[in-house]
């Protein structure tokens, strides 16, 4: 027999003077005899109040600990850290909440409150005597990073990642790193020369010794799970030999002279041209060349070596191979940013079919090059409108949100147009300027000052003259009321952001979520804005959503500090509640493999499955899918859930009613928690038992607990948005409807279970719904005690 | 003078009832003028089918007397281009509806003497006096 202590809180009153402590102290001595070491403190989290447990864990020889005091979301930590310096393994001690739970949410009715703390408790004990030491695994931890995306963000957090002395792996996509804001102009609002900004951070992260950087890559797999992954890169070949004392590209230019071939350059956005061997641009980092093989003759047909002829230096190699480089890492940073939306979705804009509508990326380019002599690349007429919002706000191509960026960088193009060419002619259609950033509005009362028109009002309609090539605009201008019809000979379209199409494979091999947006999902909008769900991944820049300059360094070097913080750890403790085979009981149906979304589950070499404890996150969603319950979940086994059902129903009163409920542990509970902080009455009828997720409920418990006297259940879950593990709702929606078929079965009436998804701030939805299930059950019949016996095989 | 509009109960009630008839939460316009531009007889109303939107949101009654409800075609232009997906032509559909309900007689049955009376059909006198509602 397991000996037990039992702590009763007095909680300086807040417990003992609704609570009567002497008549739960009588009532488990009569039920359990002496068996129980049961004493009363004053505060048992004080240094004296640990000391007890620590005192009789030596000296009572005590196996076991119940605690009866206040959430364990307070104080778990304080007891689990009293239970290792005693000598116990802390996962077998159990909070018993006699204060958020009970003392406080039934402060005005003590007798009630007495009862309640009662049944509490004696769920406690029953599960404290099921309880088996856990032990958290080690892991450890290296010092590996790998970035991806070169752009602003992930050069900053290679940087700071590589200052602090961790070893970065920098893998771009294109031949160049710089990302979008290589490619701008300037910046708003400082009109400060982008590319200035951005090349020497370029050239330091090309040569930080702590810098892997990898471009023209791709990413074609990563494996792993939490803090150890293995990536697979492969490194396109350029075509041309580098660093080789012979054979070196001395970047001489020969080449690019005589190669026949005139394409469009996508750094400069098609504005200017460049040949099939190329650098992209002036302060590409790294500044070497490459042979585009989807344009070069050679690789077309085989008609054109002229490059290689002339190459003094035999830098030029057309069968140089792919390189597939292996990285293992411990932790990943997603910096693939954003592409701007493709305005040829919404044909109505004539984007890609009139000529002299342009995108604001290759506005960028225009106005770079608008003051080059003797002629700027691509002229432009002197009437020039600008267009806010294509693509974004827009629901008629699924972007509800606002891009955050556009109006600003419309207002820069514009002013920095008007300073260059004050002849220009220029008005901006918009819906709402938003200006929000430090010192933007400012900057949008100087674009006004200039003369830069601004018109509240978003075109409808764009006609291109067949002669002239103008756009005709159409639009309402919704102050005067007036609808405009007017010639532009250049319209500029301020393409909103959408999440960068390179991003989805990241997404596939890492299992990162996506946020309703697209982007994708931080793991807490408020305080984990960096994070994601995947322990290990983190995000910086535009992946997360629309940025600025500003705000995507202050992200990036966010991510930096948070991936310092995990490393810095050395190692790394799996938190040891996690689902487990018993490997008697599986018959390796396979059926478990589908309720794990994270694919926690592997069949072993017997043909039984079997958790992968680096990838199980604990949510307990494929037990009930197991035919045989061979899985369960550690710290919530079934049979101490069988057990806790049974000891907190069993003081039930044949007249008495009691809703249960299984209240996940992050939200659900914790808003029970925040009831009682408050002092907010709900229904006394309540019998509320902690859960790890609303996805751990089988049928099987809720049929046991509606045999053993329970009227009705309430399951309680997070909300979809902002669930750590998004899948768990589902499966107990399941769950219910199974047990709801049985109930039918069984001849039992009435809706008696209720799901709901509880946000933190649903206080009254909770006591509602409480009120709601009571109020019905007062028009149902009970359960009689021949339909009980129906209802479950187990006694 | 520009008329002083109050914002009272009457308002909100007008409100209600146009976003009730006509299904489209009427509050979620961002007058960003989308429909009035393309709207293919914007030239021939005497407000825009924007300002329809605004005035019904705001509760301004004298939306009823203007002539633009009627000029909808329910082409559905506005519709699909809507970037709140909003259907104004559905909106232009619910003032119609209560302006006819208001059922108001452009012609007064004493005008018509005794002998005209006889000689007209009964379904034709009916509608001769609903004919010029609104």
């Amino acid at each position: 027999m397991e000996k037990i202590g039992v702590y009763l809180c007095q909680c300086g009153g807040n417990i003992s003077n609704t609570i009567d402590l002497q008549k739960i102290t009588d009532h488990l001595k009569k039920n359990n005899g002496d068996e129980l070491i049961i004493k009363e403190f004053s505060h048992m989290c004080s240094g004296a109040g640990q000391k007890l447990i620590t005192d009789d864990i030596k000296d009572q020889k005590l196996d076991r600990v119940v605690i009866a005091s206040c959430s364990p979301h307070f104080h778990e930590k304080t007891f689990k850290a009293a239970m290792t310096k005693g000598g116990l393994n802390p996962y077998v001690m159990e909070i018993a909440n006699f204060r958020e739970h009970c003392s406080w949410a039934h402060k005005s009715q003590p007798e009630i409150a007495t009862e309640k703390a009662k049944d509490i408790l004696d769920a406690s004990i029953a599960k404290a005597r099921m309880d088996f030491p856990l032990e958290e695994k080690i892991m450890p931890l290296g010092d590996k990073v790998l970035v991806i995306g070169g752009g602003v963000a992930g050069i900053q957090v290679s940087l700071d990642l590589a200052d602090a002395g961790q070893k970065v792996t920098l893998v771009e996509k294109l031949p160049t790193i710089g990302g979008k804001m290589a490619v701008l102009t300037k910046t708003f609002p400082t009109e400060d020369c982008s590319a200035c900004i951005i090349s020497p951070k370029m050239a330091e992260a090309q040569a930080h010794k702590n810098i892997n950087l990898i471009t023209n890559a791709e990413i074609e797999n990563i494996q792993g799970h939490r803090l150890h992954f293995e990536a697979k890169i492969r490194n396109k070949a350029r075509y041309i030999i580098e660093n080789l004392d012979m054979d070196q590209c001395l970047i001489c230019t020969k080449c690019v002279q005589e190669c026949p071939v005139t394409t469009n350059n996508y750094w400069e956005q098609g504005v200017i041209d460049r040949k099939a061997i190329y650098i992209p641009a002036v302060l590409a980092i790294p500044f070497k060349y490459i042979i585009d093989p989807d344009t070069c003759l050679h690789f077309k047909d085989g008609s054109c070596n002229i490059c290689e002829e002339v190459c003094p230096q035999n830098a030029i190699v057309f069968d140089q191979k792919d390189e597939v480089v292996d990285v293992a890492v411990d932790t990943i940073v997603v910096a693939t940013g954003f592409d701007i939306f493709d305005a040829t979705e919404k044909p109505v804009f004539g984007y890609g079919k009139f000529k002299n509508v342009v995108t604001a990326l290759e506005m960028e380019r225009i106005v770079d090059h608008i003051s080059e002599k003797p002629a700027p690349p691509r002229k432009i007429g002197n009437r020039i409108a600008f267009v806010q919002c294509v693509g974004s706000r827009d629901e008629q191509v699924g972007r509800e949100y606002c891009s955050r960026v556009c109006c600003m960088y419309s207002i820069k193009l514009a002013s920095l147009l008007k300073q260059a060419k004050p002849e220009k002619d220029i008005y901006i259609f918009y819906t709402d300027i938003r200006a929000f950033g430090k010192g933007y509005e400012e900057y949008y009362k100087r674009a006004q000052k200039m003369g830069i028109k601004f018109i509240r009002g978003k075109p409808s309609h764009f006609e291109e003259n067949q002669f002239s090539k103008k756009v005709t605009l159409t639009v309402e201008d919704t102050l005067s009321r007036k609808i405009i019809e007017t010639d532009f000979d250049l319209v500029v379209l301020a393409n909103g952001l959408g999440l960068s199409k390179s991003t989805d494979n990241i997404i596939d091999f890492l299992k990162l979520a996506k946020s309703d947006d697209g982007f994708l999902k931080e793991a807490h909008p408020k305080y984990k804005p960096v994070d994601t769900l995947v322990e290990g991944v983190f995000i910086a820049g535009a992946v997360q959503g629309p940025k600025d300059i500003p705000d995507t360094v202050t992200q990036a070097s966010a991510a930096a500090a948070r991936v310092l913080a995990t490393l810095a750890q050395k190692e790394f403790k799996l938190d040891p509640i996690l689902a487990f085979v018993n490997q008697e009981k599986c018959d390796g149906c396979r059926l478990c493999l589908d309720n794990c979304p994270k694919e926690a589950i592997i069949m072993n070499k017997n043909g039984k499955a079997e958790v992968n404890e680096a990838l199980c996150l604990g949510c307990g969603s494929c037990i009930a899918s197991c035919p045989t319950e061979a899985l369960d979940l550690y710290s919530y086994t079934t049979a101490q859930l069988y057990n806790q059902i049974d000891a907190i129903l069993n003081n039930k009163q044949e007249n008495e009613t009691r809703i249960l409920i299984f209240a996940d542990d992050s939200c659900t509970y914790r808003l029970a928690d925040a009831l009682g902080v408050r002092k907010m009455k709900y229904n006394t009828d309540t019998r509320i038992i902690r859960f790890p997720s609303s996805g751990r409920i089988t049928p099987n418990l809720m049929l046991y607990a509606f045999k053993k006297g329970a009227d009705a259940i309430m399951i309680g879950d997070c909300h979809k948005k902002s669930l750590r593990v998004p899948w768990t709702s589902q499966v107990a929606l399941q769950s219910i409807k199974k047990t709801n078929e049985k109930l039918v079965e069984a001849g039992v009436e009435g809706d008696r279970i209720i799901f709901h998804e509880f946000g933190a701030g649903d206080l009254n939805i909770f006591i509602n719904k409480v009120d709601e299930i009571s109020e019905s059950l007062k028009t149902m019949d009970k359960i009689t005690s021949e339909t009980k016996e129906k209802l479950c095989q187990r006694n | 003078m520009p008329k002083k509009l109050k914002f009272d109960y009457k308002g909100s009630e007008f409100l209600d009832k146009i976003v009730k008839l006509s299904g489209e939460i009427i509050t979620l316009c961002d007058q960003c003028g989308t429909c009035s531009a393309g709207c293919p007889f914007v030239e021939e109303m005497d407000i825009t089918p924007s300002q329809i939107m605004r005035k019904v949101l705001i509760g301004d009654m004298e939306v009823m007397d203007s002539q633009t409800m009627w000029i909808c075609a329910s082409c559905f232009t506005c519709t699909v281009r809507c970037p709140r997906k909003l259907d104004v032509s559905k909106v232009s559909e619910a003032l119609r509806q209560v302006k006819l309900r208001q059922a108001v007689d452009k012609m007064d049955i004493s005008d018509i003497s005794a002998e005209e009376a006889k000689r007209l059909p009964v379904i034709g006198l009916v509608s001769s006096f609903r004919k010029l509602t609104g």
